[in-house]
């Protein structure tokens, strides 16, 4: 299913935080949102996953408007993983993956828990299921609210951020976990390298507008990351694999 | 996790309830006994006869006590219910049925009748309209004020609006307690702020049946959405729920309940809270299972502590929030030291 953004705008009060941003991830494309904390990632995916409702401009998903479909139906289509993740109360594994099953009409008991207990299969959680969600460890919540999503069976995945405070190993597990979905995914990602390796195409965001976009390696070029991000970035190539990966360092401060 | 099945739980406590209806009418200071109880209540129901010299008891026990039960097993899971939703809407696991100042706001229209005798027109059932009308008002108060155009109603919001309008409210209700000449209302006014199901009359008990029936029914039936809501609004909007809205409803419901639960028993404090804690420790936090199990807890908890306000100081009446207070906290306290449950994950 094809996901588009077409000319959306945000406001919260008299701020604009998103302005005119269009974007198209397509069936099966995994598109990466990068940009500076605060450049309206989130506030983006927000609009996609209908938690907010744009000033101006639609989310279409395969030419149908999200915002004009019934809660439930466009919640059987897309699932997503917001930043939150706090809960203040203890359900546990088994019982925030059946979470997914809500958006479900015409259900049985036995389908539900079926269906459940392959998406915890699939990510790993089957030994989890009667554990307090509130006591895993990050990567296990991650890989967890990805079963949640897979129970919703969705066509759409949107992820906000799905590896902060994760460890490099849970980064690149919980990336490939959703790039093996086959789903087709939106997700803002923090960490440009993982986003590069990851990602069939990127979008750079800043103040709240669509700065650059295409394939990983033409987008993250030293001009854009010192003007968007504004750090020096140095392109080298991974010594066993070729791969482009960027260093890092401060841009010298301008001297008075 | 240990987790108890629902189902023996949920039979469990309806065959306790039975009982203890049962208990509460036969349980009483003055001295009825067990066999004229069984009966009245055989009398009552089948339809049959008493004698003459049996009236007074009859009246007792079928006039005083019965619904008095009743009413506290309804007024029980009233508020067991209402916390349950109370916690997930706010998505706070301190909130109880009065965080949104509702009961302290019916406080001051029940005190303006017992001490200054406001609404006489209405004879009996001034004091629970204006219970009732005042909760609702003081319930539109918090919405209008802790609603914004630009979030709807947040979970914040609401405690903090809740909890301050609920200080202006017992401060109204304080000054009239001062002012009130006589000594006797005052008193009658304190049974009221801590709660009492001395005045229950059959009268009362359909209008706070169904209220709570129904209130019951519409939660059960949005389990599932409550579960989402408790996760977070954007998980929430995620699953196909709308939060602002299932927030708004929510209010509603709490606020009838509330409203009509306080109207008839005043403000009996912390079933609401501890009840449903009690019962995610028992059963887990789906609510799912916790809005079978969590109501019918309630109204057993409330019709014994009713029963023990009667017994511990007869003929002389404690207020019935006391008891649950003296019952409640160190019974919550053992079972929160025993662990295996997380408080909001900490």
């Amino acid at each position: 299913m094809r996901l588009d953004v077409e000319g959306v705008s945000v406001d919260a009060g008299t701020v604009r935080l998103v302005e005119d941003i269009t974007l198209r991830v397509d069936s099966g494309a995994f598109v990466g949102l990068v940009g500076p904390n605060g450049s309206g990632k989130s506030t983006l995916l927000r609009c996609v996953y209908r938690a907010l409702r744009p000033a101006e401009g639609a989310v279409r998903l395969d030419d149908v408007d999200v915002h004009g479909m019934e809660p439930r139906a466009a919640a059987r289509v897309l699932a997503a993983l917001p930043q939150e993740s706090s809960a203040e109360f203890d359900f546990t594994v088994a019982e925030v993956v059946a979470m997914g099953r809500l958006p479900h009409r015409e259900r049985t008991a036995a389908g539900d828990r079926n269906i459940c207990a392959a998406a915890m299969e699939r990510t790993g959680v089957t030994h989890l299921a009667d554990r307090g969600f509130l006591a895993l460890s990050g990567g296990e919540k991650q890989r967890v609210l990805i079963a949640r999503a897979l129970a919703q069976q969705p066509r759409v995945l949107v992820l906000d951020e799905p590896t902060n405070h994760l460890d490099i190993a849970h980064q690149l597990d919980v990336l490939s976990l959703v790039r093996s979905s086959g789903l087709t995914a939106l997700a803002a990602l923090h960490d440009l390298n993982l986003a590069a390796a990851h990602c069939d195409l990127l979008y750079v965001i800043a103040r709240g507008r669509v700065v650059a976009s295409g394939p990983p390696h033409d987008v993250l070029q030293p001009g854009l990351l010192a003007e968007v991000f504004g750090v020096r970035a140095h392109p080298v190539h991974h010594p066993e694999t070729g791969a482009v990966q960027l260093l890092f360092d401060l841009l010298p401060t301008p001297s008075r | 996790m240990r987790r108890i099945p629902v189902p023996p739980v949920a039979v469990g406590l309806v065959l306790l309830l039975f009982l203890s209806l049962l208990c509460g009418v036969g349980l009483g200071a003055s001295g009825v006994g067990w066999g004229q109880v069984f009966r009245f209540l055989w009398a009552g129901v089948s339809g049959g006869t008493i004698r003459a010299d049996d009236l007074a008891s009859y009246t007792i026990v079928w006039e005083l006590r019965l619904p008095r039960v009743v009413l506290a097993a309804v007024v029980g899971a009233g508020l067991a219910a209402v916390g349950v939703a109370v916690q997930a809407m706010v998505r706070n696991a301190l909130a109880d049925p009065f965080v949104l100042g509702i009961s302290s706001g019916a406080a001051v229209g029940a005190n303006a009748v017992i001490l200054l005798g406001a609404f006489a027109g209405l004879g009996v059932w001034a004091l629970s309209v204006s219970a009732f009308v005042s909760a609702l008002a003081a319930m539109l108060l918090v919405y209008a004020v802790a609603r914004s155009a630009a979030h709807g109603l947040t979970p914040l919001r609401l405690i903090l609006t809740g909890t301050a309008l609920a200080y202006g409210f017992e401060a109204v209700t304080t000054v009239m307690v001062f002012g009130a000449a006589r000594g006797e209302a005052a008193r009658s006014a304190m049974m009221w702020l801590l709660g009492s199901l001395g005045g229950a009359t059959w009268a009362q008990v359909p209008i706070a049946g169904v209220t709570v029936l129904a209130g019951w029914a519409w939660l059960a039936r949005r389990a599932e959405s409550l579960n989402a809501l408790a996760m977070g609004d954007e998980t929430a909007a995620a699953l196909g729920v709308q939060p602002a809205r299932l927030r708004r409803e929510l209010f509603l419901v709490t606020a009838a309940v509330t409203g009509t639960v306080v109207a008839v028993s005043g403000a009996i404090g912390f079933v609401g809270l501890m009840v449903p804690h009690v019962v995610r420790m028992l059963v887990g936090a789906d609510h799912r299972r916790v809005l079978v199990v969590a109501p019918l807890a309630g109204a057993v908890l409330l019709v014994w502590a009713d029963v023990l306000s009667r017994l511990l100081l007869a003929p002389a009446e404690l207020p019935v929030g006391v008891i649950t207070a003296v019952v409640g906290v160190p019974a919550f306290l053992l079972l929160m030291r025993r662990g295996g449950y997380a408080f909001g994950g900490r």
